[in-house]
């Protein structure tokens, strides 16, 4: 994990990173005035990298990753902060530009595939378009790659459901179709929120290992959005946790597992069913995440946390702790906050160890 | 299985149909199912979504009427006693739902909320009634104060515990609850659960725990049943199940859950079945499972497996479950 961290680590000074996010803000107009939905966000993704975005909802992860492309809803007051794509700065690029890297070198898939495909035309017609838009081949080309696009992500038949229209096919069918036009013009980053949640367990593990598969095969880097520790244990190398529109942890996924450094992150490991004894009780966060209204100018999580100390009022940085690993909390230094790892002996994990 | 003294639910070869909207086919929801709920136990049920769970919770409380089999409750059948004491009756089964917003009317306080089905029941003074409210409230750990607001000022975890002290007020006996924590974050997920484990604790209730998650269908009940396509495949003491499932489907269900844990634990392969669940229109014959099973065999299409008790007091139907090395584990 280390040697892998070395390698595509944010400060690993190994590989460039494909995006570099710095001091992104997002802001709102709303009735209430302006409010600001996340702010000075620091992450980078490396070429291949796969990337999980946690937190819990209204935290700011959808907005985050449409940021990235620009597709923010239009109250949007401001955006502050630089988005690094290849010199190019997606946070202040021109329209254009924009359009030229959408789709073709960053996509994204959204949770209800229904919502993002277009009822009154075929997939297959649906997919050529993205790929004559941005390469302008043949339609005869465009849809031999179609075809073929179409069998790479799992499609049976593919032949047979090409000119089929989107409510002919399930849901999990559906969802690889989305997939299938992200990935046709061969993007070096996909950004996929909340791709399974939608899904059944045993088709969600179909499309993970779908997203996972391609991502090594054709070196895609991948940002998944979701809100399940366990998706991204199963999926990604490195986890990204949110909370209350703020960047607070960065770590290779086992690191955070094993030895998360901010409290929230272990709160977060502590309520997880999966890790505590059957029928014994479960840790939970006491009281809720702060209004956007009515934030605190120091630690955001203050007021739900066991460990806090007077000089947590103080704002937090996101600090650098070592090892490519970044927290946000005065006090990760000197806290030894538990893990997945010491509830592992407990009946429910050991079963699951057991059935693997 | 015969009807057990112990059991405040005894379900017989319950079938739900349903209509399709165009009135051309017929769904067959829940097609021929047979479970006891024993007192003050946590009976869970877990499936993946169509495969008629919440049909079967609607069906427990009367909410749709079987289209065959029979519900007792308490070893009387519900819909033979005269109306007045069916809707007498039928306080004693409750149902909460996954949206506390569905069940939240946003122009009611909360207090006149969770009055109100004490209200609809007439039940008592108004003074009482409103101390029954009180006490519902206090028992969910929501503060007095909030009786006073409305429902878009409440968190979802602080709605959810509205319902749940709505249900109470009514001091029900049997609580289905359907996908009750599925919309909550997380961080509060733990709490609401924990609040299912106390009430049942003290109150001495009985829940029908319905939900998709396995994690939590594991930790919160005694025995659980597995659901494909209108039939239970297998139930037994949760134990049993999640550590030596004996239906195909249940392993694979299992094996298809994502671990939150490090790589180093997790290991191993998973099962990732082909294809998604078959509509219950016009189901697969013989075994319904069938079409994704990767131990099926030619009789798996001729022949509907039987429900036997391989294990005692572990249910199972599939027609190899009881050969050796037939588990991958
Ligand atoms: N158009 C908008 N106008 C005002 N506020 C917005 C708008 N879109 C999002 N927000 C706010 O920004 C914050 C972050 O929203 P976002 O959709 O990114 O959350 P999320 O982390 O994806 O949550 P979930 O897990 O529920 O999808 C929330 O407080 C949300 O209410
Ligand atoms: N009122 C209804 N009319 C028609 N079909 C229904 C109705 N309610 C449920 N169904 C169908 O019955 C099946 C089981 O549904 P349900 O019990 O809601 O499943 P689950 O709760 O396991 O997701 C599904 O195919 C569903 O579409
Ligand atoms: S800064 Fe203080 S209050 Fe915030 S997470 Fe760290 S210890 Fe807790
Ligand atoms: S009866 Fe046949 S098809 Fe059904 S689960 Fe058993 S082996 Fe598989
Ligand atoms: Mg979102
Ligand atoms: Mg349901």
């Amino acid at each position: 994990m280390a040697a892998r961290l070395a390698q595509h680590g944010p400060d690993g000074g190994g590989a460039q990173p494909l995006i570099s996010v710095r001091g992104l803000g997002i802001r709102f107009k709303t009735s209430h005035g302006v409010w600001q939905a996340t702010r000075k966000l620091d992450f980078d993704i490396a070429p291949g990298e796969r990337v999980g975005i946690v937190g819990e909802s209204g935290c700011g992860k959808t907005i985050t990753g449409l940021s990235i492309l620009r597709l923010l809803p239009n109250n949007l007051a401001g955006l502050d902060g630089s988005i690094m794509f290849d010199g190019v700065d997606l946070a202040s690029c021109s329209t254009r530009q924009m359009r030229d890297i959408r789709g073709r070198r960053i996509a994204m898939i959204f949770q209800e595939p229904m919502s993002a495909l277009d009822p009154v035309f075929t997939v297959g017609h649906q997919i050529a378009e993205t790929l004559r838009v941005h390469t302008g081949v043949s339609s005869e080309e465009a849809r031999a790659k179609t075809l073929d696009m179409l069998r790479r992500v799992g499609i049976a038949s593919p032949e047979r459901r090409i000119d089929d229209y989107p409510h002919q096919l399930s849901g999990g069918m559906r969802q690889r179709v989305m997939i299938a036009a992200a990935l046709i013009c061969g993007p070096q980053l996909l950004i996929a929120d909340e791709p399974t949640t939608a899904l059944d367990v045993t088709v969600q593990a179909q499309i993970l290992e779908l997203l996972r598969e391609l991502s090594e095969t054709s070196g895609t880097a991948l940002m998944l959005i979701t809100h399940d520790l366990g998706v991204v244990a199963e999926t990604c190398t490195r986890m990204i946790t949110m909370y209350a529109g703020e960047v607070i942890e960065d770590a290779a996924v086992d690191d955070a597992l094993v030895k998360p450094l901010h409290p929230y992150t272990s709160g977060l490991l502590r309520s997880l069913p999966h890790l505590s004894e059957r029928r014994g009780k479960l840790a939970s966060i006491p009281g809720r995440v702060p209004s956007i209204m009515d934030m605190p100018n120091g630690c955001r999580f203050k007021a739900r946390c066991p460990y806090a100390v007077d000089a947590c009022d103080a704002e937090q940085e996101l600090r650098d702790a070592g090892g490519g690993r970044k927290v946000r909390c005065a006090r990760f230094a000197e806290l030894d906050l538990p893990g997945a790892l010491q509830h592992a002996t407990t009946a429910p994990i050991a079963a699951m160890v057991a059935q693997s | 299985m015969t009807a057990d003294a112990h059991s405040i639910v005894s379900v017989r070869d319950l079938q739900v149909r349903f209509q399709t909207t165009d009135r051309r086919a017929t769904v067959k929801a829940v097609d021929g199912v047979d479970f006891d709920v024993r007192r003050g136990e946590t009976f869970g049920i877990i499936g993946e979504s169509g495969s008629g769970k919440t049909t079967i919770g609607r069906a427990l409380v009367f909410l749709l009427k079987p289209s065959a089999g029979a519900i007792l409750h308490d070893g009387i059948d519900p819909l033979a006693l005269p109306r007045k004491q069916f809707q007498n009756h039928r306080r004693d089964y409750q149902i909460i739902f996954q949206d506390p917003n569905a069940a939240l009317n946003p122009r009611m306080t909360i207090l006149s909320s969770v009055l109100e089905p004490l209200e609809l029941a007439g039940q008592g003074t108004r003074a009482e009634r409103l101390a029954r409210a009180r006490e519902a409230m206090d028992r969910v750990g929501l503060p007095q104060e909030i009786g006073e607001r409305y429902p878009h000022q409440l968190s979802g975890g602080q709605k959810q515990r509205v319902v749940i002290a709505r249900a109470l007020t009514l001091r029900p006996k049997l609580i289905v609850c359907d996908e009750v924590v599925a919309a909550l974050d997380m961080s509060i997920r733990g709490d609401v659960l924990n609040l299912f484990a106390d009430l049942q604790r003290e109150l001495g209730l009985t829940y029908v725990f319905i939900t998709h998650d396995l994690a939590v269908v594991s930790h919160i009940s005694e025995r659980v049943a597995v659901m494909y396509l209108g039939r239970f495949v297998e139930l037994g003491p949760t134990e049993s199940v999640s550590e030596r499932p004996l239906h195909p489907y249940t392993q694979a269900l299992l094996s298809a859950e994502p671990r939150p844990l490090p790589s180093s634990m997790r290991g191993g392969e998973r099962i990732v079945l082909e294809g998604e669940i078959p509509s219950p229109i016009d189901p697969p014959s013989g075994c319904r499972f069938r079409t994704r099973c990767r131990y099926a065999q030619d009789v798996c299409a001729s022949r509907v497996p039987d429900w036997r008790e391989l294990v005692p007091g572990h249910w199972v139907a599939c027609h190899f479950a009881d050969r050796p090395n037939f588990s991958p584990n």
